[in-house]
């Protein structure tokens, strides 16, 4: 059924008691031309991609889970592209390219919402580095523009700039393009359309091997519900990737570490964007329910336990409420942590792996839900042409042993 | 926040007195100007990210200020046991015995 302003009437008139679902919920056939490790908004998207636009409809996503209930549904869902690398820029904005028609090419409202993102710059070096990045993003066409103290409080009105601050605003950067997505709809909204061109989406069931041929290629996965036969597999498992290549009887350049956000009990729209501050770690905006969400940084250790420690949490409201004294005295409902998988070099690794017919798309560490659409789609380019795009062909696996890191963790320190 | 029993302060403490150092176990090449490029990534930048029992570096930052190693349960973020630096890597049976 097609969403539409018809079939909502026609529905409320039945009492909305007359929805059909919106993907069946499959059990897994015997093979697969590509079966998708983990129905996250990448892994869902992957498999919409391949049935749209490269024509392979005999596809699979199996997860251990719910589908979007890994970082997917954890993320507090900043979208912005002003990276400092030109490979980077080039990833990026692909993906907001994507944002940008996604509710009505999935019938589904993601709620793209370009507010703008703010960085703010607290301290010399933050003016310096984010000046860097200005100048470097307008090279690349990518929009980012410098805003005096002044001038992001009128773009930011709960910002605290007295010059007593105890983290003082010494100006920012805006990207206007950027925003937040509802990020549930990003992955029920990949689900509904793939399911509707035949994907099938197979939930509660974990992949606990990876078989291999003679030849040492791919023969299938071992599942909890049995072994699902595939040419072609593609990993898009975000924190567990580690676990999942070793699977495979391959070694990555990954580190998993807990990441935490909280959001407060809703009140009336009170802030019109997205502020990031790197240096204190605190991440804000509001959402359409009015629930002020708040990310934080990652812990310092590897970990799977999916739960953060209180003092990191601690650690950013008490930023947040010395940048904005206004919610000094909001409640907080909810926090809760994703497994969150870094590489060295702060860049994802989207392409081939050494054994032939396994794609990985992984390594966006606290920052790829901003990157779904596209890394969907680089990801089921990869898997269709057997290569990668020339957009992910920089962000292959080879460049550790090459050398040519794509470096944005030096460039930003932490990033969302 | 967990709780990190410093070896050789001898004592139980939060571990915001802690810093985290990174995997343990990683020596230093012996002759770096033998090593192919794979060899590099693989001691530059493989990481083992266990899913269980991890073998990690720790510093008492604000204690002793000295570097120990741990193992820890990265499911649970138990720590099962500490050991000091130098001494060897305790096999899965002694760490479950230290556990006790
Ligand atoms: C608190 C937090 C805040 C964040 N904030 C932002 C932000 O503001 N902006 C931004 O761009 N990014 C942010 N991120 C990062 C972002 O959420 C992720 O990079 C992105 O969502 C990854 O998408 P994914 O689809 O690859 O992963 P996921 O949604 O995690 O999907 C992976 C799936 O694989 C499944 N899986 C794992 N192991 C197996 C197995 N053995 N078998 C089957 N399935 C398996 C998991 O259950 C999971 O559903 C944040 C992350 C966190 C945790
Ligand atoms: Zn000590």
């Amino acid at each position: 059924m097609r969403y539409s302003a018809l079939s909502l009437f026609a529905n409320a008139l039945s009492g909305h008691k007359k929805w059909p679902e919106q993907w069946p919920d499959a059990a897994p056939k015997p093979s697969y031309d590509v079966v998708i490790v983990g129905a996250g908004g990448h892994g869902l998207g992957a498999a919409y991609y391949l049935a749209k636009k490269y024509g392979v409809t005999n596809v699979a996503v199996i997860e251990k889970a719910w589908l979007g209930g890994g970082n997917t549904g954890r993320n507090t869902t900043i979208i912005r592209s002003n990276y400092l690398y030109d490979e980077s820029a080039r990833l990026y904005d692909h993906a907001v390219d994507l944002w940008d028609g996604l509710s009505q090419e999935l019938n589904y409202n993601v709620m793209f919402s370009k507010r703008g993102v703010l960085m703010l710059a607290h301290n010399v070096h933050d003016v310096q580095s984010f000046q860097r990045h200005i100048h470097a993003n307008r090279l690349n066409g990518v929009d980012n523009q410098w805003l005096t103290a002044q001038q992001a409080k009128a773009y930011c009105p709960p910002l605290d700039i007295s010059p007593t601050a105890r983290f003082p605003v010494l100006g920012g950067a805006l990207q206007k393009r950027a925003g937040v997505a509802r990020h549930d709809s990003v992955a029920w909204g990949y689900a509904r359309a793939a399911a509707a061109l035949g994907v099938d989406i197979i939930q509660n069931c974990a992949v606990t091997g990876i078989r291999r041929g003679a030849d040492g290629s791919v023969e299938g996965v071992d599942t909890e519900r049995g072994f699902i036969a595939a040419k072609k597999i593609g990993v898009s498992a975000a924190g567990n990737s580690s676990v999942i290549m070793e699977m495979a009887g391959l070694k990555f350049p990954l580190e998993s570490y807990p990441l935490q956000a909280l959001v407060s009990e809703p009140i009336k729209p009170v802030f019109p964007c997205v502020v990031m501050s790197n240096s204190v770690h605190a991440y804000i905006s509001q959402s359409d329910k009015g629930e002020l969400v708040i990310g934080a940084g990652t812990d310092q250790y590897v970990s799977y336990s999916q739960r953060g420690a209180l003092h990191i949490i601690e650690h950013t409201l008490a930023a947040i409420c010395e940048i904005f004294p206004i919610f000094k005295r909001m409640r907080m409902l909810r926090s809760w942590g994703g497994v969150v998988d870094v590489t060295p070099d702060r860049s994802c690794i989207l392409g081939k792996t050494p054994v032939p017919g396994l794609y990985v798309n992984c390594g966006w560490g606290t920052g790829g839900f901003k990157a779904t659409p596209g890394a969907a789609d680089l990801l089921a380019y990869t898997i269709a042409k057997d290569e990668p795009h020339a957009i992910n062909a920089p962000f292959t696996l080879e460049r550790f042993t090459r050398g040519r890191l794509i470096d944005e963790a030096a460039a930003a320190a932490v990033a969302h | 926040m967990i709780l990190i029993r410093c070896p050789y302060c001898d004592e139980q403490r939060p571990e915001v007195e802690f810093v985290y150092a990174g995997e343990a176990h990683i020596s230093r090449p012996q002759n770096p100007n033998l090593l192919s490029d794979d060899e590099w990534a693989e001691y530059l930048f493989i990481r083992k990210n266990a899913r269980g029992v991890h073998y990690e570096r720790w510093v008492h930052a604000h204690g002793c200020a000295r570097y120990f190693n741990a193992a820890r349960n990265t499911v649970t973020d138990k720590i099962l046991m500490t050991y000091k630096t130098g001494e060897p890597k305790p096999s899965v049976e002694e760490i479950a015995e230290a556990a006790k």
